[in-house]
């Protein structure tokens, strides 16, 4: 499976990575390198057989409907990188 | 403080100090000297916490003093810089949180504190635990100190290095395809990747949630289980932290081991496989004959599936974990942003380094529309074919061996340009951790003059029996006893 | 043509939990921002979700309530897309496994008919945060204290018909979830949001028409608005030859339009899979059952008991069950008064509604009490005050002076109904106006209805307004007619 300039593009918006333009010929190729290796998965028959998100059957666990965290804003936005007024700011958003 | 105190274990640094033979602020401040020294030729530490250390080692000393001693109370241990520590950078050994200094402490760090053990500083590692050379860091590569031109391994390469130097006795490592056993391997040191769910990951910044374990890095087995003792246990707000007891990790490490089942894989003795590590390996299995092990030959017949089916699973897990690094919140932020899609794209283009992108890249579209069931899921299905090959040979084997890697410590830049065959060096590690099993590396010998590591591979939960079987091993060699030259 | 409209319905119901589905923060509404953030919520590195298992109990219960499959096994998944409001740049939901499947409510149309609406599943997830655009210099602020509130989504079949169906429907759906006490509802505050799925096709044709989703409906005065101007906008693009776009467009309610976001659901590919820091929740038929063993009698079901056992009219029995408090209060009032149930729906249907709608305040936070209405209805019942004075007590209540007992009292308000006393003060009127007497004897019987209530009048004037009325009339007619 190849991937091309343009797979590389859609995919880095999908993600949000800015990518130099000298660098996406690179990253097609080590990313079609990287699924030559995956499509070897092919050759195995997985017939019948169940996705295995987790090693060991395990359960999700309740968790008592209970407040337990307090304020602690100023020191969670310490090192925001802006902040104003307990607010987060990015660039304006349009909707 | 005699010079040879960086020589010492763990487990001997411990009783030394509980018989006040030297007092925890004395050893602390000698491996600060010993981390200052070797830092320019190792680059092992992102952070040193020289200040914070002495402060802990005084109320450890304390401590000691009253009597009130834990496992770890007043030795020095080094973390991974992928712990969030609080008030003190929590890097990834990535741009992207160079400026991230933690509001809260990871349950690993806890434990250690409230144990009373010291805390060195943050290593450096590969970007967001991403590679087996710690050649993606942010903070420039670190080298192998058994060989100033090679690698360490990685992703948990410097705390492996800074063991093998013995800047620190005990390290933190963590391990997603064989990020401590790999270094452990190509450092000579013991490192041990528990039972998935064993250790919290709480606080542990995530690349592969199903995959992620952290695990102690030491010169020993019994320093290990000391570490583990300390390390391991339920943590409420990890939702895939295990409610199984801890049990007494060193209790055991003693008992005789004859008639223990050791299975080999013959797909681990095969091509691939340098001859000479494969020399080294056969001498470490004939040890465990001679202290009474059955050796039988298995099969795991999907190995040579594992590296694709993590390659797969690991970078789709990935890609969503690491969506939060966003320069909203925390860490980086691209230089005037003109609109959102710019503050994302540049914050995470210019915060990332090109292995971590790659992944990324790669994750996203293996979880895309048209390709999930082809990737995501045809690999969760392998997975569990994985995971099946190992529950059957444990119906006749207690433990499985074989060699950590297929060579040992390869040169710096040799294979950075060449992220697949990278990728093929992890493949006697990498179905561990898709399986959720326990696997330690213990050194084992050396190929030209590059340590080797012996792979132990445990069922669920049997850290215990790891631990037993390295300790073992580690009284009949003394491989785990040699220091680097540079570093003796 | 003739065009047939077809609405889906995904409303997005707040649970009313006391912290967060994921983590230990509060949920409480209004706080400054970000206080009630914490680490999790804002998707720090390293932070891991845990289920609030009052959450998966609401959801349940809401399952039990629509007669749906539970699903035993459910699974959380990550839903990935970038926004600020969006911490972790993936939204906790489920999509194959949802916790809810297949079930269904009935609808009453205008015509009195019942409609069965199909419910294709609700599933839980995580709300977003906030963005609050003004005030900040080309930059938007984020407020992430709603991150993390837990909401069950609960997604129709395109089974409505009209703006007035779905509007129906979400009526109906919001009085369940008030009655099953999982949601406070509360539309101005979001805790109840509904999106509708609108497309038109020609009658007859099977295919549905491409449809559009219309967002921000935030009051049901807007519903069938917005929804009309959307079926007139798309009817109007395909009948002047052009193709109605698959789009979000946000409802305006000041110009009443609707019109389309911007690119934030651009052909967004969520690349869904399992989130792997939570585990697959499994839950048994003994927890189901314990479950069901919670739920309040539902409102259906108790409209036709009050229908049967207080023989009260279809309308009645809709308004005073249209939410759990009012019905609890009017069974209240029923028991504790001991008038016929008639009188006390009237009462509260009226004097109650009245003074609740003046003061724009739910019957729960009504200053008369259940219990003290029922003193006032009592008194009424048993003839001690007439309605009129009934009127003046209640205000009385109604601005805290007091029990009905007590302010009858206090104002000596006491219905005077005793015939010696009111013979005399019939007589003295008759004497004092003669001439009407005579007037009224000499009028035609079918005018003398309106001439009584002069003498009516006098009468209450006579005994500030306390004469019992309908002992009154009954005298005033043996009199005159006499």
């Amino acid at each position: 499976m190849a991937l091309d300039k343009k797979d590389v593009e859609g995919i880095a918006h999908l993600a949000r990575l800015a990518i130099d333009e000298a660098d996406i010929d690179g990253y097609a190729e080590s990313l079609s390198n990287i699924l030559g290796l995956v499509d070897q998965l092919n050759s195995v028959d997985t017939e019948g057989v169940t996705p295995m998100a987790h090693p060991m059957h395990m359960v999700q666990r309740l968790r008592a409907d209970e407040v337990t965290e307090t304020n602690q804003r100023e020191h969670l936005q310490e090192h925001a990188p802006a902040v104003e007024r307990g607010l987060f700011l990015v660039p304006k958003v349009i909707e | 403080m005699s010079n040879d105190m960086h020589s010492k274990t763990i487990a001997e640094l411990a009783t030394g100090l509980r018989n006040g033979e030297f007092s925890s602020a004395e050893l602390t401040k000698s491996y600060l000297e010993r981390i200052n020294a070797s830092n320019e030729k190792l680059n092992a530490f992102i952070t040193v916490t020289d200040e914070q250390a002495m402060k802990q080692a005084q109320a450890a000393d304390q401590r000691i003093a009253a009597g009130d001693t834990g496992i770890l109370t007043g030795i020095p241990i080094a973390h991974k810089d992928i712990f969030c520590t609080d008030g003190v950078r929590t890097s990834c050994a990535s741009k992207m949180l160079d400026p991230f200094i933690a509001p809260y402490d990871a349950r690993v760090i806890e434990n250690f504190q409230n144990d009373g053990a010291v805390m060195l500083g943050k290593t450096n590692m590969d970007e967001f635990a991403m590679g087996s050379s710690t050649e993606t860091s942010y903070y420039g590569a670190v080298k192998n100190p058994w060989d100033l031109k090679a690698v360490p391994g990685g992703s948990s390469g410097c705390s492996a290095a800074a063991v093998a130097a013995r800047i620190a006795p005990g390290a933190t490592g963590t391990d997603t395809g064989g990020s401590i056993r790999q270094p452990a391997a190509l450092c000579g040191i013991t490192g041990l990747k528990p039972t998935y769910g064993r250790v919290s990951r709480y606080g542990m910044i995530a690349f592969a949630s199903s995959l992620d374990q952290a695990g102690p890095m030491a010169a020993t087995a019994e320093d290990c289980a000391m570490m583990l003792q300390v390390m391991a246990g339920f943590d409420k707000r990890d939702s895939t932290s295990s409610e199984r007891d801890v049990p007494d990790y060193s209790v055991d490490l003693n008992r005789d081991i004859a008639g223990m089942k050791i299975g080999l894989p013959k797909e681990y003795f095969g091509e691939g496989l340098d001859s000479d590590v494969a020399k080294v390996i056969e001498a470490a299995i004939d040890e465990y004959k001679k202290l009474g092990a059955e050796v039988v030959e298995i099969s795991l017949p999907n190995t040579h599936m594992a590296v694709p089916t993590y390659y797969v699973v690991a970078p789709a897990e990935c890609s969503s974990n690491l969506s939060r690094m966003d320069g909203v919140r925390f860490g980086y932020r691209c230089e005037d942003p003109k609109d959102l899609e710019d503050l994302y794209k540049r914050s995470r283009g210019e915060g990332f380094g090109p292995e971590v992108k790659r992944r990324i890249l790669i994750g996203a579209y293996a979880l895309s529309s048209g390709y999930y069931d082809a990737y995501y899921l045809k690999a969760q299905r392998v997975r569990n074919l994985i995971s099946e090959d190992f529950k059957k040979a444990f119906e006749k084997v207690d433990l499985i061996m074989g060699p950590t890697t297929p060579s040992p410590a390869f040169n710096l830049g040799e294979k950075s340009d060449d992220p697949v065959s990278m990728y093929l060096a992890d493949i006697y590690t990498i179905a561990v951790n898709l399986a959720g099993l326990p696997g330690m590396s213990l050194p084992a010998g050396f190929v030209n003059e590059r340590p080797v590591g012996l792979q132990l591979i445990g069922n669920y939960f049997e850290e215990s029996r790891l631990l037993n079987a390295g300790y073992k091993f580690q009284q009949v060699t003394d491989w785990h006893q040699k220091i680097p030259g540079e570093f003796a | 043509m003739a065009w047939e409209v077809v609405i889906g319905c995904e409303i997005h119901v707040q649970l009313a939990t006391q912290s967060k589905i994921f983590s230990g923060a509060s949920t409480a509404y209004g706080a400054e921002p970000n206080t009630q953030a914490c680490a999790v919520d804002l998707g720090l590195p390293g932070v891991l979700p845990v289920f609030n298992k009052d959450a998966l109990a609401k959801a349940v219960k809401f399952g039990l309530a629509i007669g749906a499959e539970i699903g035993m096994r459910s699974v959380f998944d990550r839903k990935n897309y970038f926004y600020p409001d969006l911490p972790k740049g993936y939204q906790i939901s489920q999509m194959d496994y949802p916790i809810v499947g297949v079930g269904e409510i009935d609808i009453e149309l205008e015509d009195g008919t019942i409609k069965r609406i199909g419910i294709t599943r609700a599933h839980l997830e995580e709300d977003a945060g906030k963005s609050l655009h003004e005030d900040f210099r080309g930059m938007t602020g984020i407020d992430l204290n709603r991150a993390g509130t837990p909401l069950l989504e609960i997604v129709s079949d395109p089974d409505l018909r009209s703006a007035k169906e779905a509007a129906a429907y979400m009526r109906k759906i919001h009085s369940l979830v008030r009655y099953l006490e999982i949601s406070d509802g509360n539309m101005q505050e979001g805790s109840f949001r509904c999106d509708a799925n609108v497309s038109v096709r020609p009658v007859g044709q099977e295919e549905l028409g491409t449809r559009a989703e219309i967002k921000n409906i935030n009051s049901f005065r807007f519903v069938e608005k917005a929804i009309n101007h959307e079926v007139e906008r798309q009817i109007n693009v395909i009948e002047s030859g052009g193709r109605v776009v698959q789009e979000t467009r946000l409802y305006d309610p000041d110009k009443d339009e609707t019109r389309s976001m911007r690119s934030k659901e651009e052909a967004n590919d969520y690349r869904y899979f399992p989130d792997p820091d939570l585990l697959p929740v499994e839950i048994d038929d003994d927890y189901v059952e314990a479950i069901r063993k919670t739920l309040p009698e539902l409102p259906d079901a108790r409209r036709q008991r009050f229908e049967s056992d207080y023989s009260l009219p279809e309308y009645d029995a809709g308004l005073l069950t249209a939410s759990r408090e009012m019905a609890d209060y009017f069974e209240t009032v029923v028991k504790q008064s001991g008038a016929e149930a008639k009188i006390c729906a009237n009462w509260v249907m009226g004097e109650l509604s009245a003074a609740l709608n003046r003061d724009t305040i739910g019957i729960d936070e009504s200053p008369v009490d259940a219990e003290n209405f029922a003193g006032l209805v009592k008194r009424i019942a048993d003839d001690t005050i007439s309605g009129n004075t009934a009127k003046k007590v209640f205000e009385a209540m109604w601005a805290g002076e007091g029990s009905a007992d007590e302010v009858i009292d206090n104002k000596g308000l006491k219905q005077i109904s005793d015939s010696g006393a009111l013979e005399g003060i019939i007589d003295e009127v008759m004497n004092n106006n003669a001439q009407q007497v005579e007037n009224y004897r000499n009028a035609e019987p079918d005018k003398r209805g309106k001439m009584i209530g002069f003498f009516m009048g006098q009468v209450m004037k006579a005994t500030q307004g306390k004469a019992n009325p309908g002992q009154v009339t009954k005298m005033l007619n043996e009199k005159l007619n006499g």
